[in-house]
C-alpha cells in the first residue's frame, strides 16, 4: 500500500513497545459485535494507473465547457485561469497546511488571508471582509443571521431577484433559526420595487445585482429606504468580475455584501468547491460570522498577521458564536487571491469589459433569430431571452446538438409559470465567435 | 536574531504586501483590446478607481512562492494537530479533480450531459454507505460544521413531521466548538453532559438530562479525548427510548474506518469531513466536505437536491414534490471537487487498505502514548485510538504551559499539538500522528517532545517563554492584535485620514 510507510516489522515492534500483542487489542473499548474482522464489501486496493483509468472514464462521459460551445451561467461562469494560479495554489505548503492556529508558522497563510480580505473590501466598496465563506447562498444566509443581530429584529425582505437557489438557502436558515422572510416572485417583465416590503420589523433587504436575469440595479434609493426605517441592506453578486465595471454596492449604500468568488481563480467544478465574499462596515465587524486575520506584531516588533477577534467564533463562544462556520474555503481564497493579483487594477476592468462586450455580441446575434426576444434592458455578462417554446426543450435540445446554451429558469423556479419561457444565456471572455456561430444556427433550427 | 541589510534571513525572504509593491499600469495578463461599445449598464459604470496592485506574473509567482515558505505543511514536516487527520495528501487526487470532464462541468447543465458527475457522487455514496453501514447519505454540506447543521435538521424536519416540538439538543462538554453552534443555529437549547473519570460521557448523567424535550445527543466518537466510547450502544439505547436520535460527529472517523460501522452502533446521522480522514487537502483552512450519512427514519428529510440511480443512467433530484426535505443549504450540490479526491483515496486504497489506514493510525497514536506516558500525565489510561491526550500535570512548577511546549515544539521543527482542547483536562495537548507518518517519523518526534519536557524540568523555563527562537517570526501579540484591530491593508494618505 504506496501510502502506508510501516513495513509488518515496524508493526510488530511498536506492538511490543504498547505492550499489545495484536492490533484488536487497541480496539478493547468496541463492543465486540461492532468489531468487523474482514474487510467491508468493496473493491480492494488498486494502483494509480487503474483508478486513473476508472475516474477518467467516468470524467470522458461528460460534455462541458471545455468541449462544447458554452452559454451557462446562473452563479457560476467559465473563466479563464491563468496557468501560475493553478500551480501556486498546488505548492504543498499551501495545500497540505490547516487553519494557521500558529501564526509563528502559519504567514504565508495568514499574509495571504489578510491581502484577500483587503482586495475583497476593495471589490465591495466595504470598509472589511472576512476570510472567507462557503459558497454565495450560504453566505447569504449567514448575512441575514447577521443582520437579525445587528437590529435585534427578525424579519428579512428578499428580493424577487434573487438567485432562486439562494432564497431556497434563506428559508432553509430561517425555517430554524425562528425568523420571518418576506419574499418576492421574479417578475420577469421588470425590477420590482421593494420600498413597500420593508415594515418596522424589517432587518434587511437582499437583493442581488445584477439579479438571476441578469439585469442591474441600482442600490442608492434602496439603501435610503433601509437606513430610514433602521434595516440594513444586504448586495448579492453572483458574478464578482462585473465588480470591474460596475458601480461598487458599498458605493450605493449596502451594508453587507456578499459575493460568489468562484469566477476568479476557481474552475465551475460542478458546484463546488466556491468561495463566499463577506464585506460589511467596520461599525459592524463584531457580528461577523467567519474568520478574521489581523494585524500583530512579534517580540521583536516585526510585523505578522494573526487569527483576530476569535471571541466570535464557534472554538470559544461555542453556543453563543456568530455562527458555527470552521473550515472554510482558504484554498479556493487563495486561488481567488492569485487570479487578481496576476489582473491588477488594469486588468481586472480589462477582463469586466470584455466580458460585458462578448455578452453583447451574443445578444444582438440571438436577437435576430425569429422566436427569441431579448428581455434586458441592461445587464453584464448575462442575461435572458424569450424563446417560443418552453426554454427547458430547447436548452435539451441544444444539448442534443452539442450546445450548452444556457439555464432554463424553469428549472430554478418550477412553480412560476411565469418563466417557463426564459432561457438565461451567458457570456464571457472565452467566449468565441465559433461557439457563438454554434449556438445561433442551432437555436435557429431548434426554433423554427 | 543577527540582523541582515535586506531584511531576508537565509532562505526566509522577507515580503511586503501586494500594495506596497505596487506601481500602477502594470499586470500580469495579456487581454486582447476592448472594441469600445457603448455599455449597457444602465449609468451604473464604475468611475472610482478600485485601487488594486498592478504587478507583472514573474513578480506574483515570486510573492506567493515566498508565502507558501513561511508556512509549515504536512509536506515538509510531522502535523500532529489533533481532532484535524493532518495526513499525507495523494497527488493522484490532485491530478484526477483537474480533468477537464469534471473540472469544466457547469453545476446547471442538462442532467444528461453530467452522466459521469453524477455516476462519480453515486459511487462514492456507495463507498460512503457501505464504509459507515448505514442506509443514506447527504452529500450537499460543504464542510463538518455544515454537515452538523445539515444532520440537526434532518432530525429537527423528522421530529417536525411526527408533531413532537422537543427543543433541547445535548452534547458533551468534550465536544467540539461547532457542536453546541450548530445546535444554537437550529433553535435548540443546549444542554452540557458531564465527562466521567474515565473520560467518557457520563451515561447517568445522561439518563438524568433525558426527557421528552430533548431532540438528540451530538456525541464525537472516537471521542476529542482519543477514547472509544465504549458505552455507546447504552447511549444509542438511552436516546432510542426517549424518543430522541443520536447525532454522531465522524470527525474521528480515521480510527475507525474500516473496522467499526457507525450503522452498527446506533447511530441515526454523522458527518464525515473528507478533508480528513479521505485526504482531500486542508488548504490552509478549507475547502472541506461534510457528507452525512443518515439512518432509514431520516432519510426522508435529507437535504436537496441529490442524486438518484434512475434506470439507466443518474438523476439529481433538486425540488421536492413530497415536502419532506427540509431544503437547501447552499448554492449547488455539493464539493463536487473533494468527492473526485476522496473517490480516488478510496478506490486507490480500497476496502483492505482502509483497514489498514485505521489500524496504522492507532498504532501510532498508542505507541506516542507509550512512549510518552512516563514523561507526560496521561489523564485518562489507554488504549487510545487515533490521538492521544495529555495534561500540563507534568509541568506544574516549572513555569512552563502547555502554550510554551507547543512554542517550544516549533523550534525543534514540528507543527504543535493541538492545545488547551478537549476542555475536560487542564493544559491539554491532543497529538493525532496519523498513519502516514512512519516509525522513523514518529520516534523522532516522541525522542523530541521527551527533550522538551525535560528541558522544562530542568528550569529552562526563560527558554520556553522566548520561543518559538527559530521560527520566520518570534511570538506574535495576539492581545494587542485584538484590541484594535487592523483588518485591511490602507494607502497611507487614508491612514493618516483615521488617525
Amino acid at each position: 500500500m504506496r501510502y502506508l510507510p510501516h513495513t509488518d516489522a515496524d508493526r510488530q515492534a511498536m506492538l511490543g513497545v504498547i505492550g499489545a500483542k495484536t492490533i484488536d487489542d487497541l480496539y478493547i473499548d468496541v463492543p465486540r459485535s461492532a468489531l468487523l474482522d474482514a474487510p467491508v464489501d468493496l473493491p480492494h486496493h488498486q494502483g494509480e494507473l487503474a483508478v486513473e483509468r476508472a475516474l477518467s472514464a467516468m470524467a470522458d462521459k461528460n460534455l462541458s465547457g471545455a468541449n462544447a460551445p458554452f452559454f451557462v451561467g446562473c452563479g457560476a461562469y467559465r473563466h479563464h485561469v491563468p496557468a501560475s494560479v493553478d500551480s501556486l495554489i498546488q505548492r504543498g505548503e499551501f495545500l497540505t497546511s490547516y487553519t494557521p492556529y500558529q501564526p509563528e508558522v502559519s504567514q504565508g497563510t495568514l499574509q495571504m488571508l489578510f491581502e484577500f480580505q483587503t482586495m475583497v473590501a476593495m471589490l465591495t466598496g466595504m470598509d472589511v471582509a472576512n476570510a472567507s465563506m462557503y459558497d454565495g447562498a450560504s453566505g447569504t444566509a449567514e448575512a441575514v443571521l447577521m443582520a437579525n443581530r445587528v437590529t435585534r429584529r427578525h424579519r428579512a425582505v428578499l428580493s424577487g431577484g434573487l438567485h432562486p437557489h439562494y432564497r431556497e438557502t434563506v428559508e432553509t436558515y430561517a425555517r430554524y433559526g425562528d425568523f420571518e422572510i418576506a419574499s418576492q416572485n421574479l417578475d420577469p417583465d421588470g425590477v420590482q420595487d421593494l420600498a413597500d416590503l420593508i415594515d418596522e420589523n424589517t432587518s434587511c433587504v437582499v437583493v442581488q445585482t445584477p439579479d438571476v436575469m441578469g439585469r442591474l440595479r441600482d442600490l442608492t434609493v434602496l439603501a435610503e429606504a433601509c437606513h430610514a426605517a433602521g434595516a440594513l441592506l444586504v448586495a448579492v453578486v453572483t458574478e464578482v468580475v462585473s465588480l470591474g465595471l460596475v458601480k461598487s454596492p458599498g458605493e450605493m449604500g449596502a451594508d453587507i455584501v456578499v459575493c460568489e468568488g468562484q469566477s476568479l481563480g476557481n474552475p465551475m467544478g460542478f458546484g463546488g468547491p466556491y468561495v463566499g465574499l463577506f464585506a460589511t462596515r467596520d461599525k459592524y465587524v463584531r457580528q461577523m460570522p467567519g474568520r478574521l486575520v489581523g494585524q500583530a506584531h512579534d517580540s521583536e516588533d516585526r510585523r505578522g498577521w494573526v487569527l483576530t477577534l476569535s471571541t466570535r467564533e464557534q472554538h470559544i463562544r461555542r453556543e453563543k458564536a456568530t455562527s458555527n462556520i470552521c473550515t472554510n474555503s482558504g484554498l479556493c481564497a487563495l486561488a481567488f487571491t492569485i487570479h487578481l493579483s496576476l489582473l491588477g487594477e488594469a486588468g481586472f476592468t480589462g477582463l469586466a469589459r470584455l466580458n460585458h462586450e462578448a455578452a453583447q455580441r451574443v445578444a444582438e446575434r440571438l436577437a435576430g433569430i425569429d422566436g427569441v426576444d431579448v428581455l434586458n434592458e441592461t445587464y453584464f455578462n448575462e442575461f435572458t431571452l424569450r424563446l417560443s417554446r418552453p426554454a427547458a426543450e430547447v436548452v435539451d435540445a441544444l444539448a442534443e446538438r452539442g450546445v450548452l446554451g444556457g439555464v432554463p429558469l424553469s428549472r430554478l423556479a418550477p412553480d412560476n409559470d411565469a418563466l417557463k419561457d426564459l432561457m438565461v444565456v451567458a457570456a464571457t471572455e472565452m467566449t468565441t465567435d465559433e461557439e457563438l456561430d454554434a449556438l445561433a444556427n442551432a437555436l435557429q433550427e431548434v426554433l423554427s | 536574531m543577527t540582523a541582515t541589510s535586506s531584511g531576508h534571513r537565509g532562505l526566509v525572504m522577507e515580503e511586503p504586501l501586494l500594495f506596497e509593491q505596487d506601481a500602477d499600469g502594470r499586470t500580469g495578463v495579456d487581454l486582447p483590446d476592448a472594441e469600445g461599445r457603448k455599455p449597457r449598464l444602465g449609468g451604473l459604470e464604475r468611475k472610482a478607481r478600485i485601487g488594486l496592485p498592478g504587478l507583472s506574473e514573474p513578480q506574483i509567482v515570486r510573492h506567493f512562492t515566498r508565502l507558501s515558505q513561511k508556512n509549515y505543511a504536512i509536506d515538509s514536516g510531522f502535523y500532529p494537530l489533533g481532532s484535524c487527520t493532518m495526513k499525507h495528501n495523494p497527488r493522484l487526487n490532485e491530478k484526477m479533480v483537474r480533468l477537464p470532464g469534471f473540472s469544466m462541468a457547469h453545476p446547471l447543465q442538462p442532467q444528461q450531459t453530467v452522466q459521469g458527475c453524477l455516476e462519480l457522487i453515486s459511487t462514492l455514496a456507495h463507498w460512503i454507505t457501505t464504509l459507515t453501514g448505514m442506509p443514506g447519505v447527504a452529500m450537499s454540506p460543504a464542510a463538518g460544521a455544515h454537515g452538523e447543521l445539515a444532520g440537526l435538521m434532518t432530525i429537527r424536519a423528522a421530529l417536525t413531521a411526527r408533531g413532537d416540538a422537543r427543543k433541547t439538543v445535548l452534547v458533551p462538554e468534550s465536544a467540539h466548538g461547532t457542536n453546541p453552534a450548530t445546535a444554537a443555529l437550529c433553535d435548540y437549547k443546549v444542554e452540557s453532559i458531564p465527562a466521567n473519570e474515565r473520560g467518557r460521557i457520563d451515561v447517568d448523567a445522561l439518563k438524568a438530562a433525558m426527557s421528552e424535550d430533548v431532540a438528540a445527543l451530538m456525541l464525537t466518537n472516537p471521542n476529542t479525548c482519543g477514547l472509544f466510547e465504549n458505552e455507546i450502544l447504552e447511549v444509542a439505547d438511552v436516546l432510542h427510548d426517549a424518543g430522541a436520535f443520536f447525532y454522531g460527529d465522524g470527525a474521528n472517523f480515521n480510527a475507525i474506518v474500516g473496522r467499526v460501522r457507525p450503522g452498527d452502533l446506533g447511530i441515526d446521522a454523522m458527518h464525515l469531513n473528507l478533508h480528513k480522514t479521505f485526504s482531500t487537502p486542508h488548504g490552509g483552512g478549507g475547502p472541506g466536505s461534510g457528507p452525512v450519512v443518515l439512518s432509514e427514519p431520516l432519510i426522508p428529510y435529507a437535504p436537496l437536491p441529490y442524486v438518484v440511480a434512475d434506470g439507466d443512467g443518474f438523476r439529481m433530484v433538486e425540488h421536492d414534490d413530497s415536502g419532506d426535505s427540509f431544503g437547501r443549504l447552499r448554492s449547488f450540490h455539493g464539493q463536487m471537487g473533494m468527492f473526485v479526491r476522496a473517490l480516488a483515496y478510496m478506490m486507490s486504497h480500497g476496502a483492505d487498505g482502509l483497514r489498514m489506514v485505521a489500524e496504522d493510525a492507532i498504532l501510532n497514536a498508542n505507541y506516542v502514548m507509550a512512549r510518552l506516558k512516563d514523561s507526560y500525565n496521561v489523564p485518562f489510561p489507554g488504549p487510545c485510538m487515533h490521538e492521544c491526550l495529555f495534561d500540563d500535570h507534568s509541568l506544574k512548577d516549572t513555569g512552563v504551559t502547555t502554550l510554551d511546549i507547543a512554542k517550544g515544539m516549533i523550534d525543534e521543527g514540528f507543527h504543535p499539538m493541538t492545545m488547551y482542547f478537549p476542555l475536560v483536562v487542564h493544559g491539554a495537548m491532543l497529538i493525532e500522528p496519523t498513519e502516514t507518518e512512519s516509525k522513523a517519523s514518529v520516534d523522532q518526534f516522541c525522542d523530541t517532545m521527551l527533550h522538551l519536557m525535560e528541558r522544562a524540568q530542568s528550569g529552562d523555563a526563560d527558554w520556553f517563554h522566548e520561543a518559538p527562537h527559530l521560527a520566520p517570526w518570534r511570538r506574535l501579540d495576539e492581545t494587542a492584535a485584538a484590541r484594535r484591530p487592523v483588518l485591511t491593508w490602507k494607502p497611507e494618505e487614508e491612514k493618516g485620514e483615521a488617525a
